[in-house]
């Protein structure tokens, strides 16, 4: 069997011992390198998924294991090396006066010796595309770059899964459009796991997998091709699916059928190509 | 309300090192009861612009008029607490300014410090919880026990119950679920046609300035970049992505798709059903000369 990074066995969370359960059972895994991008409506219990996979918080029932190791007060410190989050806001993120210092603040809580620190520092700015702001002021920056900083303090400490909790949602379509280029070049850089939480359906076509939360519970797990393709039942659970799929959908009901269902504008030109050419 | 800017400019901090122009020169004028997008990217003045609208700034040169009032550059504006009567502004993330024990004294804070009597706070606040979708049982409910949309819709509530004529939305769907930022949206185009407002919605969402719409305000650096309606305006693809703007996605799509097939096809907001259709018959038509 593949190895598995990230697992959740059988977990369940609720905040208070008379609130709801916000998780109830929830089994997954991450593997190595993966793309798991998660979806789910207002409520689902992502972003308390978030949490319990960097011991910020710990469930009431099951077990968070992360390379191999189950998350407890005793292994925190060793997984959140391995663990790296990128949040929402991107003013609420940084401690730093200078670029620079601000993605070197994790390194010093490590205590990374400083030769050593230089290098990581450089490597990773450089990763995002940041370099040359290494000594600005981290306030002066746009939201893109700003999480784009983020994102490189979470390298400089080279963890094995970076979690993207909604990272993107403040962000104006060039922010947003420089983060996701900055998680591909990644993928093809690093040997990481992502996982992005996300409301944006764009985002969630580029993953390997996408795992849909309901009301606290796995809904259901697949490639985006596969999760797309139950529009009908993603807009019953308060999601949505994207223009590309339902453009499809529009087509089929006319009873032009393409070969696969495209999730992207590239797959369905493609397939409108080889439609236009049998008929 | 008629609103409109003349001339507008607006600096940060002016005659110190950290002078910052973040609007330069601003004019244009938003006729009574349209639907306005301002679009921008971030940093491109929105924000500043919509602090004009309720007097929480004035300009630095120039004048800015909203119905009768007028705001003017170096003059005492005494009016503002009139005009805050008439233009509510709907903040980015406002469930996080709910402060009060229960639903109904939240809702009721805005129109009790302008005096409304209580029995008009009474209707006022049962008319807006129906307004904005949430049962009128939730009233005696601490908001801080809804969840993130509800809070948000008590928010706006409470923006509603001053009765504005008004309405400024800054962001209102940031971080809802899809569903959520539909039905948010719908429900401000609604009380947008019901209660005869103006309202100005300041917007990343491309999908949403093309859909509810009527005029598009396109602001970069501190000026007007372009305005036209929706159409006008997202059919220049080229000039929005040069200043970082996208344009709808179903406009993106058209344009690689008239590209690789040589052909051309016009959006007019038609549903999408029918774009299907058009698009089929474009596959078919394209075969004649074979």
């Amino acid at each position: 069997m593949e190895r598995s990074f990230l697992t959740f066995n059988n977990v369940s969370f609720q905040y208070r011992e008379d609130y709801p359960w916000v998780l109830q059972n929830v089994t997954l895994n991450v593997k190595p390198n993966e793309w798991v991008a998660i979806i789910g409506h207002n409520g689902s219990g992502k972003s308390t998924m978030a949490k319990l996979m960097n011991g910020l918080l710990f469930p009431q029932h099951g077990s968070v294991v992360v390379d191999g190791e189950e998350l407890a007060e005793e292994t925190i410190w060793e997984i959140r090396k391995k663990v790296g989050m990128v949040f929402q806001n991107p003013d609420n993120q940084f401690v730093g006066t200078t670029v620079k210092d601000d993605v070197a603040f994790g390194l010093e809580n490590h205590g990374v010796p400083r030769e050593e620190m230089i290098k990581r520092i450089q490597q990773s700015l450089e990763t995002v595309g940041m370099s040359s702001y290494e000594n600005q002021e981290p306030h002066r920056l746009s939201g893109g770059q700003k999480q784009r900083v983020a994102i490189a303090s979470v390298l400089a400490v080279s963890p094995e899964l970076i979690i993207f909790d909604e990272a993107t949602a403040m962000l104006d379509p060039k922010g947003r459009r420089e983060i996701m280029n900055t998680v591909n070049h990644l993928r093809r850089e690093r040997d990481v796991s992502i996982i992005t939480i996300t409301h944006d359906l764009n985002e969630v076509a580029m993953a390997d997998r996408v795992i849909v939360m309901n009301k606290g519970e796995v809904w259901h797990e697949g490639t985006p091709r596969e999760i797309f393709a139950k529009q009908a039942e993603l807009t019953d659970i308060g999601l949505d699916a994207p223009f590309v799929t339902k453009l499809a959908h529009e087509l089929k009901d006319m009873g032009l059928d393409l070969e696969m269902e495209p999730i992207n504008h590239e797959e369905m030109l493609d397939a409108l190509c080889k439609y236009h050419l049998k008929t | 309300m008629q609103i409109s800017f003349k001339n507008v400019s607006y600096i940060y901090q002016p005659k110190t090192p950290f002078e910052y122009k973040a609007l330069q020169d601003l004019s244009f004028t938003i006729p009574s009861g349209s639907f306005v997008a301002v679009i921008g990217h971030t940093g491109s003045g929105k924000s500043t612009l919509l602090q004009h609208l309720n007097g929480l700034l004035a300009p630095t040169h120039g004048e800015v008029e909203i119905g009768d009032y007028k705001i003017q550059a170096d003059e005492k504006n005494k009016q503002l607490k009139s005009l805050r009567e008439q233009v509510g502004v709907v903040f980015q993330y406002p469930e996080h300014q709910l402060f009060e024990e229960t639903v109904y004294k939240d809702i009721a804070f805005g129109p009790t410090n302008f005096g409304v009597e209580k029995d008009e706070i009474d209707d006022r606040v049962e008319r807006t919880i129906d307004s904005v979708g949430l049962s009128s049982d939730m009233l005696e409910r601490s908001p801080f026990d809804l969840s993130g949309g509800q809070m948000r819709r008590v928010a706006i509530a409470g923006v509603l119950a001053m009765e504005p004529s008004v309405l400024v939305l800054d962001e209102p769907t940031a971080g809802l679920d899809p569903r959520g930022q539909r039905e948010m949206m719908d429900m401000f185009y609604q009380l947008h046609r019901d209660q005869q407002l103006t309202t100005v919605l300041v917007t990343h969402s491309m999908e949403d300035a093309l859909a509810y719409a009527d005029y598009v305000l396109v602001m970069d650096q501190g000026q007007l970049y372009m305005e036209g309606e929706p159409l006008e305006v997202f059919h220049q693809k080229e000039a929005l992505n040069d200043v970082g703007l996208d344009v709808p996605e179903i406009i993106e799509f058209i344009t690689k798709f008239e590209q690789k097939f040589d052909t051309s096809m016009q959006y007019t907001n038609q549903p999408l059903s029918q774009f299907a259709e058009q698009l089929k018959n474009k596959l078919k038509g394209g075969h004649h000369d074979e």
